[in-house]
Protein backbone atom coordinates (compact mmCIF):
# COMPACT_ATOMS: atom_id res chain seq x y z
CA UNK A 1 0.00 0.00 0.00
CA UNK A 2 1.44 3.59 -0.78
CA UNK A 3 0.48 5.99 1.76
CA UNK A 4 1.24 9.68 1.98
CA UNK A 5 0.86 11.52 4.54
CA UNK A 6 1.04 15.89 4.15
CA UNK A 7 2.37 17.07 7.38
CA UNK A 8 3.11 21.03 8.67
CA UNK A 9 5.77 22.09 11.02
CA UNK A 10 3.76 24.57 13.52
CA UNK A 11 4.21 26.55 16.35
CA UNK A 12 4.18 24.05 19.68
CA UNK A 13 0.64 25.30 20.88
CA UNK A 14 2.44 26.24 24.68
CA UNK A 15 3.91 29.12 21.97
CA UNK A 16 3.18 32.52 23.07
CA UNK A 17 2.80 34.73 19.88
CA UNK A 18 4.42 38.13 19.42
CA UNK A 19 3.95 40.47 16.15
CA UNK A 20 7.56 42.33 14.59
CA UNK A 21 7.07 44.34 11.55
CA UNK A 22 3.67 43.35 11.14
CA UNK A 23 4.71 39.63 10.85
CA UNK A 24 4.17 36.99 13.23
CA UNK A 25 8.11 36.59 14.90
CA UNK A 26 9.37 33.08 14.96
CA UNK A 27 12.65 33.81 17.34
CA UNK A 28 13.18 31.44 19.73
CA UNK A 29 9.84 29.78 19.32
CA UNK A 30 9.75 25.83 19.31
CA UNK A 31 8.41 23.98 16.57
CA UNK A 32 6.73 20.62 16.10
CA UNK A 33 4.37 18.66 13.95
CA UNK A 34 1.33 19.97 13.89
CA UNK A 35 -0.57 17.63 16.64
CA UNK A 36 -3.13 16.60 13.95
CA UNK A 37 -0.89 15.91 11.53
CA UNK A 38 0.98 13.75 14.07
CA UNK A 39 -2.31 11.61 14.32
CA UNK A 40 -2.47 11.13 10.16
CA UNK A 41 1.24 9.87 10.35
CA UNK A 42 0.82 7.72 13.38
CA UNK A 43 -2.64 6.13 11.58
CA UNK A 44 -0.10 6.03 8.29
CA UNK A 45 2.50 3.78 9.82
CA UNK A 46 -0.20 1.46 11.58
CA UNK A 47 -1.76 1.27 8.44
CA UNK A 48 1.40 -0.04 6.72
CA UNK A 49 2.27 -2.42 9.43
CA UNK A 50 -1.26 -3.36 8.40
CA UNK A 51 -1.24 -3.59 4.91
CA UNK A 52 2.66 -3.58 3.64
CA UNK A 53 3.69 -0.95 1.55
CA UNK A 54 5.28 2.29 2.46
CA UNK A 55 4.86 5.55 4.04
CA UNK A 56 5.97 8.64 2.66
CA UNK A 57 5.58 12.25 4.36
CA UNK A 58 5.41 15.22 2.34
CA UNK A 59 5.90 18.75 3.24
CA UNK A 60 6.39 22.09 2.50
CA UNK A 61 8.45 24.98 4.05
CA UNK A 62 11.71 26.06 5.29
CA UNK A 63 14.96 24.57 5.77
CA UNK A 64 13.89 24.01 9.45
CA UNK A 65 10.80 22.04 8.30
CA UNK A 66 13.14 19.22 7.26
CA UNK A 67 13.38 18.36 11.37
CA UNK A 68 9.31 17.80 10.65
CA UNK A 69 10.45 14.89 8.82
CA UNK A 70 12.58 13.70 10.84
CA UNK A 71 9.93 13.54 13.49
CA UNK A 72 7.91 11.52 11.25
CA UNK A 73 10.62 9.07 10.19
CA UNK A 74 11.64 8.48 13.89
CA UNK A 75 8.01 7.74 14.65
CA UNK A 76 8.70 5.06 11.47
CA UNK A 77 7.65 7.08 8.31
CA UNK A 78 10.00 5.60 5.22
CA UNK A 79 10.42 8.74 3.20
CA UNK A 80 10.07 11.99 3.02
CA UNK A 81 9.22 15.12 0.12
CA UNK A 82 10.01 18.96 1.16
CA UNK A 83 9.38 21.52 -1.12
CA UNK A 84 11.08 24.86 -0.38
CA UNK A 85 8.94 27.26 -0.23
CA UNK A 86 11.07 30.32 0.19
CA UNK A 87 10.56 31.61 -3.17
CA UNK A 88 6.91 31.24 -2.48
CA UNK A 89 5.43 35.20 -2.33
CA UNK A 90 2.36 35.48 0.47
CA UNK A 91 1.12 31.70 -0.56
CA UNK A 92 -2.43 30.74 0.82
CA UNK A 93 -4.37 27.85 0.60
CA UNK A 94 -5.06 27.87 -3.01
CA UNK A 95 -1.30 27.92 -3.45
CA UNK A 96 -0.09 24.97 -0.94
CA UNK A 97 -2.80 22.62 -2.40
CA UNK A 98 -2.01 23.11 -5.75
CA UNK A 99 1.74 22.77 -5.10
CA UNK A 100 1.01 19.51 -2.35
CA UNK A 101 -0.94 18.45 -5.88
CA UNK A 102 1.52 18.89 -8.15
CA UNK A 103 3.96 16.23 -6.08
CA UNK A 104 1.60 14.04 -5.76
CA UNK A 105 0.41 13.51 -9.30
CA UNK A 106 3.97 11.85 -9.47
CA UNK A 107 3.17 9.36 -7.44
CA UNK A 108 1.69 6.34 -6.57
CA UNK A 109 -0.97 6.42 -3.92
CA UNK A 110 -3.87 4.49 -2.55
CA UNK A 111 -4.73 7.01 0.88
CA UNK A 112 -3.27 10.36 1.58
CA UNK A 113 -3.72 11.26 5.12
CA UNK A 114 -2.94 14.82 7.16
CA UNK A 115 -4.19 16.47 9.96
CA UNK A 116 -7.97 18.30 9.52
CA UNK A 117 -6.22 21.62 10.34
CA UNK A 118 -2.84 23.11 11.66
CA UNK A 119 -2.74 24.73 14.56
CA UNK A 120 -1.36 27.73 13.23
CA UNK A 121 -4.01 28.97 10.29
CA UNK A 122 -5.93 26.81 11.09
CA UNK A 123 -8.76 27.02 7.84
CA UNK A 124 -9.14 23.17 7.33
CA UNK A 125 -8.88 24.14 3.57
CA UNK A 126 -6.16 22.35 2.45
CA UNK A 127 -7.04 18.66 2.21
CA UNK A 128 -10.12 19.16 0.84
CA UNK A 129 -9.18 21.16 -1.82
CA UNK A 130 -5.98 18.47 -2.17
CA UNK A 131 -8.72 15.74 -3.08
CA UNK A 132 -10.46 18.04 -5.13
CA UNK A 133 -7.52 19.04 -7.51
CA UNK A 134 -6.78 15.32 -7.25
CA UNK A 135 -10.01 14.26 -8.20
CA UNK A 136 -10.16 11.89 -5.50
CA UNK A 137 -13.04 11.67 -2.67
CA UNK A 138 -12.13 12.82 0.87
CA UNK A 139 -13.42 12.55 4.39
CA UNK A 140 -12.56 15.08 7.01
CA UNK A 141 -12.34 15.02 10.99
CA UNK A 142 -11.97 10.88 10.77
CA UNK A 143 -11.58 9.05 14.31
CA UNK A 144 -11.28 5.56 12.90
CA UNK A 145 -9.96 4.45 9.87
CA UNK A 146 -10.23 0.58 8.72
CA UNK A 147 -9.10 -0.78 5.20
CA UNK A 148 -9.83 -3.76 3.88
CA UNK A 149 -8.82 -4.73 0.09
CA UNK A 150 -9.94 -1.14 -1.43
CA UNK A 151 -13.24 -1.08 0.43
CA UNK A 152 -12.49 1.74 3.57
CA UNK A 153 -14.90 2.15 6.77
CA UNK A 154 -14.57 5.44 8.69
CA UNK A 155 -15.69 6.83 11.74
CA UNK A 156 -16.13 10.84 11.13
CA UNK A 157 -16.76 13.36 13.77
CA UNK A 158 -19.58 15.83 12.84
CA UNK A 159 -19.33 18.18 15.75
CA UNK A 160 -19.04 15.58 18.53
CA UNK A 161 -21.81 13.08 16.48
CA UNK A 162 -20.28 10.41 14.68
CA UNK A 163 -20.99 9.33 10.94
CA UNK A 164 -20.08 5.83 9.65
CA UNK A 165 -19.20 6.17 6.33
CA UNK A 166 -17.98 3.81 3.75
CA UNK A 167 -15.50 4.86 0.52
CA UNK A 168 -13.27 3.08 -1.62
CA UNK A 169 -9.28 3.63 -2.32
CA UNK A 170 -7.84 6.08 -3.52
CA UNK A 171 -9.14 8.36 -0.86
CA UNK A 172 -8.24 11.67 0.94
CA UNK A 173 -8.73 11.33 4.94
CA UNK A 174 -7.95 14.08 7.47
CA UNK A 175 -7.61 13.46 11.23
CA UNK A 176 -9.83 14.57 13.79
CA UNK A 177 -8.40 14.22 18.08
CA UNK A 178 -9.16 11.01 19.11
CA UNK A 179 -8.17 8.85 15.91
CA UNK A 180 -5.18 7.50 17.68
CA UNK A 181 -2.29 8.18 20.47
CA UNK A 182 0.15 9.35 18.34
CA UNK A 183 3.73 6.89 19.63
CA UNK A 184 6.99 9.16 20.42
CA UNK A 185 9.80 8.44 18.20
CA UNK A 186 12.40 5.95 19.82
CA UNK A 187 16.10 6.37 20.12
CA UNK A 188 16.40 3.35 17.76
CA UNK A 189 13.82 5.31 15.72
CA UNK A 190 15.73 8.55 15.98
CA UNK A 191 19.01 7.21 14.32
CA UNK A 192 17.16 5.57 11.78
CA UNK A 193 15.64 8.26 10.41
CA UNK A 194 18.34 10.45 10.05
CA UNK A 195 19.37 7.89 7.16
CA UNK A 196 16.15 7.38 6.05
CA UNK A 197 15.42 8.78 2.00
CA UNK A 198 14.29 12.66 1.37
CA UNK A 199 14.28 14.62 -1.32
CA UNK A 200 14.23 17.85 -1.73
CA UNK A 201 12.45 19.81 -4.06
CA UNK A 202 12.30 23.62 -5.69
CA UNK A 203 9.06 25.28 -6.67
CA UNK A 204 10.84 25.37 -10.40
CA UNK A 205 10.88 21.78 -10.35
CA UNK A 206 7.36 21.31 -10.38
CA UNK A 207 5.47 21.06 -13.26
CA UNK A 208 3.12 24.12 -12.45
CA UNK A 209 2.86 27.39 -13.33
CA UNK A 210 3.54 29.86 -11.01
CA UNK A 211 0.94 32.47 -11.47
CA UNK A 212 -1.27 29.40 -10.82
CA UNK A 213 0.36 29.17 -7.05
CA UNK A 214 -0.21 32.60 -6.05
CA UNK A 215 -2.20 33.34 -3.49
CA UNK A 216 -5.75 33.70 -4.20
CA UNK A 217 -6.60 36.09 -1.09
CA UNK A 218 -4.24 38.53 0.49
CA UNK A 219 -3.02 39.17 4.17
CA UNK A 220 -3.89 43.00 4.81
CA UNK A 221 -3.12 42.99 8.81
CA UNK A 222 -1.45 40.70 11.58
CA UNK A 223 -2.50 41.63 14.92
CA UNK A 224 -3.01 40.49 18.01
CA UNK A 225 -6.07 40.46 20.47
CA UNK A 226 -6.23 43.91 23.31
CA UNK A 227 -4.70 42.65 26.35
CA UNK A 228 -7.26 41.86 28.46
CA UNK A 229 -7.58 43.62 31.83
CA UNK A 230 -7.44 42.18 35.13
CA UNK A 231 -10.48 40.87 36.34
CA UNK A 232 -12.41 41.09 39.74
CA UNK A 233 -11.58 38.60 42.28
CA UNK A 234 -14.08 38.24 44.70
CA UNK A 235 -13.59 37.86 48.71
CA UNK A 236 -15.63 36.61 51.62
CA UNK A 237 -17.17 33.43 52.48
CA UNK A 238 -17.79 31.24 49.15
CA UNK A 239 -22.01 31.46 49.73
CA UNK A 240 -21.22 35.21 49.32
CA UNK A 241 -19.31 35.28 46.49
CA UNK A 242 -21.36 32.75 44.90
CA UNK A 243 -24.11 34.71 45.67
CA UNK A 244 -21.92 38.26 44.25
CA UNK A 245 -21.12 36.67 41.19
CA UNK A 246 -24.43 35.22 39.95
CA UNK A 247 -25.77 39.65 40.48
CA UNK A 248 -22.86 40.79 38.83
CA UNK A 249 -23.29 38.39 35.66
CA UNK A 250 -26.88 39.71 35.07
CA UNK A 251 -26.27 43.55 36.60
CA UNK A 252 -23.06 44.30 35.31
CA UNK A 253 -21.85 41.96 32.78
CA UNK A 254 -25.40 41.56 31.68
CA UNK A 255 -24.67 38.12 29.95
CA UNK A 256 -27.82 36.21 32.30
CA UNK B 1 -21.16 48.61 -6.52
CA UNK B 2 -24.15 46.40 -5.65
CA UNK B 3 -23.21 42.66 -5.14
CA UNK B 4 -24.86 39.55 -5.48
CA UNK B 5 -24.31 37.24 -2.34
CA UNK B 6 -24.90 33.35 -2.63
CA UNK B 7 -25.36 32.22 1.28
CA UNK B 8 -25.76 28.37 2.04
CA UNK B 9 -28.10 27.51 4.77
CA UNK B 10 -26.74 24.94 7.37
CA UNK B 11 -29.96 22.89 8.36
CA UNK B 12 -29.88 21.13 10.97
CA UNK B 13 -32.68 17.92 12.48
CA UNK B 14 -34.90 20.21 10.12
CA UNK B 15 -33.98 23.58 11.92
CA UNK B 16 -31.77 26.51 10.30
CA UNK B 17 -28.70 26.78 11.97
CA UNK B 18 -28.47 30.42 13.85
CA UNK B 19 -24.99 30.85 11.89
CA UNK B 20 -27.08 30.95 8.38
CA UNK B 21 -29.04 34.61 10.22
CA UNK B 22 -25.29 35.40 10.97
CA UNK B 23 -24.15 34.84 7.29
CA UNK B 24 -27.57 36.86 5.79
CA UNK B 25 -26.26 39.51 8.30
CA UNK B 26 -22.74 39.48 6.81
CA UNK B 27 -24.19 39.11 3.38
CA UNK B 28 -25.96 42.51 3.71
CA UNK B 29 -23.13 44.26 4.44
CA UNK B 30 -20.70 42.58 1.26
CA UNK B 31 -24.51 43.02 -0.81
CA UNK B 32 -24.22 46.68 -0.60
CA UNK B 33 -27.95 46.48 -2.01
CA UNK B 34 -27.60 44.00 -4.04
CA UNK B 35 -29.51 40.33 -3.83
CA UNK B 36 -29.04 38.03 -1.42
CA UNK B 37 -29.99 34.16 -2.17
CA UNK B 38 -30.46 31.54 -0.06
CA UNK B 39 -29.56 27.86 -1.07
CA UNK B 40 -31.50 25.51 0.77
CA UNK B 41 -30.53 21.70 0.64
CA UNK B 42 -33.06 18.88 1.61
CA UNK B 43 -36.58 17.74 1.09
CA UNK B 44 -38.00 20.24 4.38
CA UNK B 45 -36.63 23.66 2.68
CA UNK B 46 -39.54 25.76 2.09
CA UNK B 47 -40.71 25.73 5.75
CA UNK B 48 -37.44 27.86 6.35
CA UNK B 49 -38.16 30.17 3.67
CA UNK B 50 -40.44 32.40 5.97
CA UNK B 51 -37.59 32.76 8.49
CA UNK B 52 -35.09 33.13 5.83
CA UNK B 53 -36.77 35.91 4.24
CA UNK B 54 -37.44 38.07 7.91
CA UNK B 55 -33.66 37.92 8.57
CA UNK B 56 -32.76 39.24 4.92
CA UNK B 57 -32.76 36.77 2.28
CA UNK B 58 -34.49 38.18 -1.07
CA UNK B 59 -34.33 34.77 -2.64
CA UNK B 60 -34.56 31.34 -1.80
CA UNK B 61 -33.39 28.48 -3.97
CA UNK B 62 -34.71 25.15 -3.10
CA UNK B 63 -32.53 22.14 -4.13
CA UNK B 64 -35.16 19.68 -2.45
CA UNK B 65 -33.01 16.12 -3.63
CA UNK B 66 -33.68 13.47 -0.85
CA UNK B 67 -30.40 12.64 -1.14
CA UNK B 68 -29.25 16.34 0.50
CA UNK B 69 -31.39 15.29 3.44
CA UNK B 70 -28.07 13.67 5.14
CA UNK B 71 -24.75 15.63 4.22
CA UNK B 72 -22.14 13.69 1.89
CA UNK B 73 -19.79 15.89 0.51
CA UNK B 74 -19.99 15.16 -2.89
CA UNK B 75 -24.00 15.19 -3.39
CA UNK B 76 -23.80 18.74 -1.32
CA UNK B 77 -20.59 19.83 -3.81
CA UNK B 78 -22.68 19.08 -7.11
CA UNK B 79 -25.42 20.57 -5.79
CA UNK B 80 -23.61 24.11 -4.83
CA UNK B 81 -21.43 23.91 -7.79
CA UNK B 82 -25.21 23.73 -9.81
CA UNK B 83 -26.47 26.58 -7.53
CA UNK B 84 -23.52 28.47 -7.84
CA UNK B 85 -23.64 27.81 -11.55
CA UNK B 86 -26.99 29.86 -11.54
CA UNK B 87 -26.58 32.43 -9.26
CA UNK B 88 -23.33 33.42 -10.51
CA UNK B 89 -22.62 35.18 -7.33
CA UNK B 90 -19.80 37.57 -6.50
CA UNK B 91 -19.52 36.88 -2.87
CA UNK B 92 -20.73 33.41 -1.26
CA UNK B 93 -21.14 32.66 2.66
CA UNK B 94 -21.76 29.55 4.71
CA UNK B 95 -21.14 28.72 8.63
CA UNK B 96 -17.58 27.49 9.32
CA UNK B 97 -19.37 24.25 10.34
CA UNK B 98 -19.32 20.29 9.64
CA UNK B 99 -20.87 20.95 6.36
CA UNK B 100 -19.22 24.75 5.37
CA UNK B 101 -15.65 24.22 6.17
CA UNK B 102 -15.89 20.57 4.34
CA UNK B 103 -17.96 21.57 1.26
CA UNK B 104 -16.15 24.48 0.24
CA UNK B 105 -12.45 24.35 0.14
CA UNK B 106 -13.72 21.70 -2.54
CA UNK B 107 -15.61 25.02 -4.28
CA UNK B 108 -13.22 26.93 -4.03
CA UNK B 109 -10.44 24.30 -5.62
CA UNK B 110 -12.62 23.60 -8.05
CA UNK B 111 -13.77 27.65 -9.03
CA UNK B 112 -9.82 27.97 -8.98
CA UNK B 113 -11.04 30.81 -6.30
CA UNK B 114 -9.76 32.30 -2.62
CA UNK B 115 -11.37 31.36 0.15
CA UNK B 116 -11.28 32.69 4.14
CA UNK B 117 -12.52 30.81 6.63
CA UNK B 118 -13.81 30.44 10.10
CA UNK B 119 -14.60 34.55 9.98
CA UNK B 120 -14.93 36.47 13.02
CA UNK B 121 -15.99 39.76 11.30
CA UNK B 122 -16.73 40.81 7.68
CA UNK B 123 -16.69 44.94 6.73
CA UNK B 124 -16.55 46.71 4.03
CA UNK B 125 -13.62 49.23 4.53
CA UNK B 126 -12.99 51.77 1.21
CA UNK B 127 -14.95 49.77 -0.69
CA UNK B 128 -12.97 46.46 -0.16
CA UNK B 129 -14.77 43.71 1.78
CA UNK B 130 -12.19 42.14 4.15
CA UNK B 131 -12.19 39.60 6.67
CA UNK B 132 -11.26 39.10 10.12
CA UNK B 133 -9.97 35.65 11.23
CA UNK B 134 -8.43 34.13 13.97
CA UNK B 135 -4.93 32.45 13.81
CA UNK B 136 -3.39 30.61 16.26
CA UNK B 137 -6.72 29.79 17.84
CA UNK B 138 -7.00 32.92 18.81
CA UNK B 139 -3.66 34.08 19.80
CA UNK B 140 -3.31 36.37 16.83
CA UNK B 141 -5.55 38.04 14.28
CA UNK B 142 -5.47 38.82 10.45
CA UNK B 143 -7.40 40.69 8.67
CA UNK B 144 -7.55 39.38 4.67
CA UNK B 145 -9.26 40.31 1.56
CA UNK B 146 -9.52 38.60 -1.81
CA UNK B 147 -7.28 39.98 -4.80
CA UNK B 148 -9.88 38.81 -7.49
CA UNK B 149 -12.92 36.08 -8.68
CA UNK B 150 -15.50 35.48 -6.34
CA UNK B 151 -15.20 35.28 -2.97
CA UNK B 152 -15.93 33.04 -0.79
CA UNK B 153 -15.80 32.50 3.31
CA UNK B 154 -17.10 30.70 5.88
CA UNK B 155 -17.63 32.66 8.97
CA UNK B 156 -17.81 30.99 12.47
CA UNK B 157 -20.89 30.78 14.64
CA UNK B 158 -21.83 32.94 17.41
CA UNK B 159 -19.60 36.31 15.93
CA UNK B 160 -21.64 37.99 13.56
CA UNK B 161 -24.75 39.29 15.07
CA UNK B 162 -28.15 38.20 12.73
CA UNK B 163 -30.05 41.48 12.13
CA UNK B 164 -33.41 42.30 13.31
CA UNK B 165 -35.93 40.00 12.49
CA UNK B 166 -38.30 41.79 10.39
CA UNK B 167 -41.98 39.83 9.84
CA UNK B 168 -42.94 42.19 6.97
CA UNK B 169 -40.16 40.95 4.91
CA UNK B 170 -40.65 38.16 2.18
CA UNK B 171 -38.64 36.67 -0.96
CA UNK B 172 -39.30 34.88 -3.96
CA UNK B 173 -38.97 31.59 -4.07
CA UNK B 174 -37.45 28.92 -6.79
CA UNK B 175 -36.97 25.29 -6.81
CA UNK B 176 -33.93 24.13 -8.84
CA UNK B 177 -32.86 20.24 -10.23
CA UNK B 178 -30.42 18.93 -9.89
CA UNK B 179 -28.86 15.35 -10.88
CA UNK B 180 -26.95 13.39 -8.58
CA UNK B 181 -26.82 9.88 -10.11
CA UNK B 182 -25.45 7.85 -7.43
CA UNK B 183 -22.29 6.24 -8.55
CA UNK B 184 -21.21 10.13 -8.31
CA UNK B 185 -21.43 10.06 -4.94
CA UNK B 186 -18.50 8.45 -3.47
CA UNK B 187 -18.54 8.46 0.42
CA UNK B 188 -21.93 6.54 1.59
CA UNK B 189 -22.76 7.53 5.03
CA UNK B 190 -24.02 4.05 6.41
CA UNK B 191 -25.63 5.88 10.03
CA UNK B 192 -25.19 8.59 11.92
CA UNK B 193 -24.57 8.47 15.76
CA UNK B 194 -26.08 10.76 17.54
CA UNK B 195 -24.28 11.81 20.70
CA UNK B 196 -24.21 15.50 20.79
CA UNK B 197 -27.76 15.63 21.18
CA UNK B 198 -27.51 14.77 24.47
CA UNK B 199 -26.57 18.13 24.94
CA UNK B 200 -25.87 22.04 23.66
CA UNK B 201 -23.56 22.39 20.97
CA UNK B 202 -20.33 23.97 22.18
CA UNK B 203 -19.40 26.02 19.21
CA UNK B 204 -23.03 27.70 18.92
CA UNK B 205 -23.45 27.72 22.67
CA UNK B 206 -24.09 31.41 24.80
CA UNK B 207 -22.73 29.67 27.78
CA UNK B 208 -20.20 27.28 28.21
CA UNK B 209 -19.23 25.59 31.43
CA UNK B 210 -15.86 23.85 31.53
CA UNK B 211 -13.95 21.32 33.36
CA UNK B 212 -10.03 20.62 34.09
CA UNK B 213 -8.08 18.75 36.16
CA UNK B 214 -9.43 20.06 39.21
CA UNK B 215 -12.63 17.98 38.60
CA UNK B 216 -10.85 15.12 39.02
CA UNK B 217 -12.77 11.98 37.51
CA UNK B 218 -15.53 12.10 35.45
CA UNK B 219 -17.76 11.96 37.92
CA UNK B 220 -16.57 15.09 38.72
CA UNK B 221 -18.22 16.54 35.66
CA UNK B 222 -21.54 15.75 37.27
CA UNK B 223 -22.24 19.30 38.99
CA UNK B 224 -21.09 20.85 36.01
CA UNK B 225 -23.92 19.28 33.90
CA UNK B 226 -26.13 20.51 36.72
CA UNK B 227 -24.89 24.07 36.36
CA UNK B 228 -25.20 23.48 32.80
CA UNK B 229 -28.41 21.96 32.39
CA UNK B 230 -29.96 25.08 34.55
CA UNK B 231 -28.20 28.09 32.58
CA UNK B 232 -29.02 25.84 29.37
CA UNK B 233 -25.35 25.93 28.79
CA UNK B 234 -22.99 23.28 27.09
CA UNK B 235 -20.16 21.55 28.92
CA UNK B 236 -16.68 21.53 27.82
CA UNK B 237 -13.06 20.63 28.96
CA UNK B 238 -9.60 21.02 29.12
CA UNK B 239 -6.88 19.09 27.47
CA UNK B 240 -6.07 18.32 30.65
CA UNK B 241 -9.51 16.49 31.68
CA UNK B 242 -9.47 14.94 28.39
CA UNK B 243 -6.43 13.88 28.69
CA UNK B 244 -7.07 12.19 32.21
CA UNK B 245 -9.96 10.23 30.15
CA UNK B 246 -12.53 12.39 32.63
CA UNK B 247 -14.35 12.97 29.32
CA UNK B 248 -14.53 12.80 25.52
CA UNK B 249 -11.95 14.82 23.26
CA UNK B 250 -15.43 15.77 21.46
CA UNK B 251 -15.47 17.91 24.81
CA UNK B 252 -11.71 19.49 24.42
CA UNK B 253 -11.45 23.53 23.62
CA UNK B 254 -7.92 24.58 23.08
CA UNK B 255 -5.74 25.15 20.55
CA UNK B 256 -6.16 21.34 19.79
CA UNK B 257 -10.00 20.76 19.80
CA UNK B 258 -12.11 24.00 20.00
CA UNK B 259 -12.02 27.10 19.62
CA UNK B 260 -14.93 29.01 21.54
CA UNK B 261 -16.48 32.36 22.01
CA UNK B 262 -19.10 32.73 24.16
CA UNK B 263 -21.17 35.09 26.17
CA UNK B 264 -19.79 33.59 29.01
CA UNK B 265 -17.41 30.53 29.65
CA UNK B 266 -17.33 29.53 33.37
CA UNK B 267 -13.71 27.84 33.85
CA UNK B 268 -13.48 25.00 36.99
CA UNK B 269 -10.84 23.55 38.01
CA UNK B 270 -8.49 24.46 35.11
CA UNK B 271 -4.99 25.99 35.57
CA UNK B 272 -4.84 28.09 31.94
CA UNK B 273 -2.37 26.87 29.91
CA UNK B 274 -1.53 28.78 26.99
CA UNK B 275 -3.08 26.42 24.61
CA UNK B 276 -6.48 26.09 26.71
CA UNK B 277 -6.72 29.93 26.88
CA UNK B 278 -6.12 30.46 23.05
CA UNK B 279 -9.43 28.33 22.64
CA UNK B 280 -11.14 30.43 25.27
CA UNK B 281 -9.93 33.49 25.77
CA UNK B 282 -11.96 35.48 23.65
CA UNK B 283 -15.12 34.61 24.97
CA UNK B 284 -17.07 37.74 25.95
CA UNK B 285 -17.08 37.08 29.93
CA UNK B 286 -15.09 34.65 31.66
CA UNK B 287 -15.38 33.26 35.61
CA UNK B 288 -12.73 31.49 37.04
CA UNK B 289 -12.98 28.94 39.48
CA UNK B 290 -9.65 27.49 41.08
CA UNK B 291 -8.01 26.47 44.04
CA UNK B 292 -5.02 28.05 43.25
CA UNK B 293 -4.95 31.94 43.60
CA UNK B 294 -1.42 32.01 40.92
CA UNK B 295 -3.83 29.90 38.46
CA UNK B 296 -3.00 31.77 34.96
CA UNK B 297 -6.60 31.16 34.09
CA UNK B 298 -7.11 34.01 36.49
CA UNK B 299 -5.53 36.32 34.31
CA UNK B 300 -8.26 36.09 31.40
CA UNK B 301 -10.99 36.01 33.99
CA UNK B 302 -13.38 38.94 34.31
CA UNK B 303 -14.29 37.29 37.82
CA UNK B 304 -12.42 34.91 39.80
CA UNK B 305 -13.47 33.10 42.38
CA UNK B 306 -10.94 30.84 44.63
CA UNK B 307 -11.93 28.07 46.34
CA UNK B 308 -12.83 24.45 45.97
CA UNK B 309 -14.96 24.29 42.55
CA UNK B 310 -17.04 21.08 44.41
CA UNK B 311 -18.25 23.69 47.15
CA UNK B 312 -18.47 26.38 44.87
CA UNK B 313 -20.55 24.94 41.79
CA UNK B 314 -23.43 23.47 43.60
CA UNK B 315 -23.48 27.24 45.35
CA UNK B 316 -23.78 28.80 41.64
CA UNK B 317 -26.66 25.96 40.74
CA UNK B 318 -28.68 27.10 43.29
CA UNK B 319 -28.09 30.76 43.34
CA UNK B 320 -28.97 30.65 39.31
CA UNK B 321 -31.81 28.79 40.32
CA UNK B 322 -33.52 31.38 42.29
CA UNK B 323 -32.28 34.53 39.98
CA UNK B 324 -33.96 32.58 37.18
CA UNK B 325 -36.91 31.47 38.79
CA UNK B 326 -37.29 35.44 39.72
CA UNK B 327 -37.37 36.86 36.33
Amino acid sequence: MNILVCLKQTFDTEERIAIEDGQISEEGVEFVVNPYDEYAVEEAIRLRDEHGGEVTVITIGPERAEQAIRTAMAMGADKGIIVDDEDLEAPDENSIAKILASVINDLEYDIILGGYMAVDDGSAQVGPRLAELLDIPHIATITKLTVDGDTVEVEKDVEGDIEYIQSKLPLLVTAQQGLNEPRYPSLPGIMKAKKKPLERMDIEDLDIDEDELEGRTETLETYLPPAKEAGKILEGDLDVQAKELVQLLRSEAKVI
Amino acid sequence: MSKNVLVLADVRDGELRNVTLECLAAGTTAAEGGTITVAVFGSNGKDLVEKLAHFGADQVLLVTNSELDQYSTDAFFQAFKAVIDKVNPDVILTGHTAVGRDVSPRIAARLDIGMVSDCTAVALTEGRLTFTRPIYAGKAFVKKAFKEGAVLATLRPNNIPALEKDTGLSATVEELTVELPADSIRTLVKELVRKASEGVDLSEARIIVSGGRGVKSSEGFKPLQELADVLGAAVGASRGACDADYCDYALQIGQTGKVVTPDLYIACGISGAIQHLAGMSNSKVIVAINKDPEASIFSVADYGIVGDLFEVVPMLTEEFKKLLAES
